[in-house]
């Protein structure tokens, strides 16, 4: 009889995780064969050591990480899966680099259902792929049922930064142009849609995706840009109060000129939020000499991931640090982080 | 969902304001109350204000249920959530009021009480079911919008026997806070700031009509207009009542005519009296005692009643000592007159329930509002 390993193959369909597949045992070595390296499938991966090791390119590199804890783990347009891939390609593209490796450490609850780890894998592995970036690491723990969410996953990346490119929060500058790349909330209102207690009908899909091949198409359109970030969680809001800040600057941007889907903008209604506090996983925000606006914004609308791409404002001398909204309606009003968790209102 | 932008249109704002800058006179004062947190957080987030002359002043009135809500009821929800087999349910807000010593229903949880957030009344009626072995109690608070669906629970409860639900009661009564502003010495209703008129409530006058206002235009002389939670529903209502001021005139206006009609949904009023009835008197943040202003359970539905279940004893615990949210609900001092205001109180770290709720004038101007306070010389355009 041959010396197979693995003589029964993983049951994708019924199976279970159990403590076995976290404790470093055949069980566990089996379960990164079978699901993790043949989803991920690429050379260094399958050298199978405990570390990959790739030349390092000149020039300026970056580095990120990200943990994933998403409930409900799949939801419309995505899963914690696609995010974990995109979320960290999209932390590494915003300092205009070219994302290349990505690490993905898993902890995972017992009694979680193989079939949906198998589909989570996937969606990580077509996510990665579509970025044209490779998972190169991992590692796996699991722990008792009742102490995790099913699945944490996190991701760490590390990506090349072209020459010439020097991008930052803190270089936003007084008369700048502020540019948003797509709708808002979508993300927000397609996960809250699902939640327990909260399930209202809606048609949103989250609008998870990797960025890097929009920035790479700023990046060749305005080297020169100087503010990229992507508004996931805390919103557009968060955002432009972190590069406020960080550059020392105050912000105005016009309500009228934000795009916001209506289904979107009526969910929040509904649920009495403010889209500009909603988290998206798809859009990022620029910062750039307002001569370069026209073309930034042309290089946006080009890619399909910022087709509705729109100048939003400006960057404004502001010692106290303010970011204004010009409401719809004509009035003045701050845009600020939210207090706390962003929860639906009750009267 | 187009309907939502015909109401936050800019074109059509900027000609409410420019009759309402046309039709003040130049030689007074509009002092106008809006009852409801609706409406502050609205006048906050659309920038309202800014649109408005400077003859218009805007006091933020008691209409937000959160901020009302004294003391001694936060800290007995808190003695009951300690009992022993009890499951709090309330609304998220509620879970962050501050009581004394730094207690809060938040902390109880922390501490190991089971305090849950639900969305409405008929969530903690389905964890009743689902937990038979819990005594699961309602946190219920609010004005006529929020009782309606509370009546149906108990109702819903008692149908189906289910014993272990109850409802800790908190309900009030939009007319007797008018009432109470009206009357209050120091209030703006008093000589010292006259009040000329009240933006009606949107939600609360679906349920009650506009009827119950009447009287404050019949016997007390003020104007009232009924409006939307819409930026342009309250920019309607204004000019409306700077016309009622100017021809001298005061009656019950309806602005919101797409939802309210004269006497109220007669079905939700049937369903409250069913259940409830006033109480002699309740305590009010910053009002005090106000007679016949809210409403307790009665006697056919004790069993559900936390009330008479749990030890409720009346407490009257002070509010913190510098903070204002008492004459800022009585709309005689502003949210940036609190020395606390965005220095040891802000939404992360409250210390009066305005600061709580989004609809609290405190933390609607901190959210909104603060940059006007920081620099007075800097004009919108
Ligand atoms: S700022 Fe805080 S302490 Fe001051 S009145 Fe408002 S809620 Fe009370």
């Amino acid at each position: 009889m041959p010396n197979r390993p693995f003589p029964r193959k993983l049951d994708l369909t019924g199976g279970r995780v159990d403590m076995a597949h976290g404790a470093g045992g055949r069980a566990m070595a089996q379960l990164v064969e079978e699901l993790f390296i043949a989803a991920f499938d690429n050379d260094l991966l399958r050298q199978g050591n405990d570390q990959a090791a790739f030349d390092v390119p000149a020039g300026r590199m970056v580095m990120s990480t990200d943990s994933f804890v998403v409930s409900p783990l799949f939801f419309p347009g995505g899963d914690i899966g696609s995010m974990a891939v995109h979320g960290t390609v999209n932390d590494v593209a915003m300092s205009g680099a070219r994302p290349l490796y990505l690490s993905a450490g898993f902890v995972l609850e017992e009694g979680f259902p193989l079939a949906d780890l198998a589909r989570i894998i996937d969606s990580m592995a077509a996510a990665a792929r579509g970025a044209g970036v490779a998972v190169v690491t991992g590692d796996t723990k699991v722990v008792e049922r009742g102490k995790g969410d099913g699945v944490y996953i996190n991701t760490a990346g590390v990506g090349l930064v072209p020459e010439g490119v020097d991008i930052s929060g803190a270089h936003a500058r007084p008369g700048d142009a502020i540019l948003l790349s797509g709708t808002l909330g979508d993300h927000g209102v397609a996960v809250m849609s699902r939640r327990e207690n909260l399930t209202f009908d809606t048609d949103i899909l989250s609008d998870s995706a990797a960025l890097n091949h929009l920035v790479a198409a700023m990046v060749a359109a305005v080297p020169g840009i100087r503010v990229l970030r992507d508004p996931t969680r805390g919103g557009l809001a968060a955002t432009l109060n972190e590069i406020a800040r960080q550059s020392g600057v105050g912000m105005v941007v016009r309500e009228a000129a934000i795009p916001v889907r209506p289904a979107v903008r009526g969910a929040c209604e509904l649920l009495g939020l403010d889209p500009v506090n909603v988290a998206n996983e798809g859009k990022l925000v620029a910062v750039c000499d307002p001569a370069d606006a026209d073309r930034l914004l042309a290089a946006m609308r080009a890619d399909p991931l910022g087709r509705d791409a729109a100048v939003i404002g400006e960057v404004r001398a502001d010692d106290l640090g303010f970011v204004q909204m010009e409401t719809a309606l004509g009035g003045l009003r701050i845009i600020d982080w939210l207090a706390g968790e962003q929860l639906p209102r009750i009267c | 969902m187009k309907y939502i932008e015909e109401f936050r249109d800019g074109d059509l704002a900027r000609n409410l304001a420019r009759s309402i800058h046309a039709e003040v006179r130049p030689d007074r004062r509009y002092n106008l109350m809006e009852f409801c947190g609706g409406h502050t957080h609205a006048i906050a987030r659309f920038g309202v204000e800014d649109l408005l002359p400077a003859a218009v002043t805007m006091i933020h009135g008691p209409g937000c249920p959160v901020c009302v809500l004294p003391v001694g009821r936060i800290e007995n929800a808190i003695a009951i959530a300690r009992e022993p087999g009890v499951t709090l349910c309330t609304y998220a807000d509620l879970m962050r009021v501050p009581a004394a010593g730094g207690r809060s229903l938040l902390r109880a949880r922390a501490d190991g009480a089971d305090v849950r957030m639900v969305y409405s009344t008929m969530d903690a009626l389905r964890i009743a079911r689902d937990e038979p072995d819990r005594r699961v109690v309602f946190f219920a608070i609010g004005f006529e919008t929020t009782t309606p669906p509370t009546a149906l629970a108990l109702l819903q409860a008692a149908a189906a026997g289910l014993d272990n639900f109850s409802v800790f009661c908190n309900h009030v009564l939009t007319p007797a806070a008018m009432q109470a502003i009206l009357d209050s010495p120091d209030a703006p209703g008093a000589a010292a700031v006259p009040l000329d008129g009240f933006v009606g409530p949107a939600h609360v006058s679906t349920v009650i009509g506009s009827r119950p206002y009447e009287v404050f235009a019949t016997d007390h002389g003020k104007p009232v207009v009924i409006a939307g939670f819409e930026p342009l529903d309250v920019l309607q209502a204004v000019l409306m009542l700077v016309r009622q001021v100017n021809d001298g005139r005061h009656q019950v206006e309806n602005e919101y005519t797409r939802a309210v009609t004269r006497d109220g949904n007669a079905k939700a009023q049937a369903l409250m009296a069913q259940v409830f009835e006033p109480r002699p008197t309740f305590e009010w943040r910053g009002l005090g005692l106000v007679p016949h202003s809210a409403l307790r359970i009665r006697d056919a539905y004790s069993r559900w009643d936390a009330e008479r279940l749990f030890d409720v004893p009346p407490l009257a615990v002070p509010d913190h000592k510098a903070c204002q949210c008492g004459p800022i609900l009585r709309g005689v001092k502003r949210p940036a007159d609190c020395k606390l205001f965005g220095t040891a109180c802000t939404p992360e770290t409250p210390l009066g329930s305005c600061m709580v709720s989004s609809e609290g004038a405190c933390a609607a101007h901190w959210t909104y509002g603060r940059f006007r306070d920081a620099a007075p010389a800097r004009e919108s355009a």
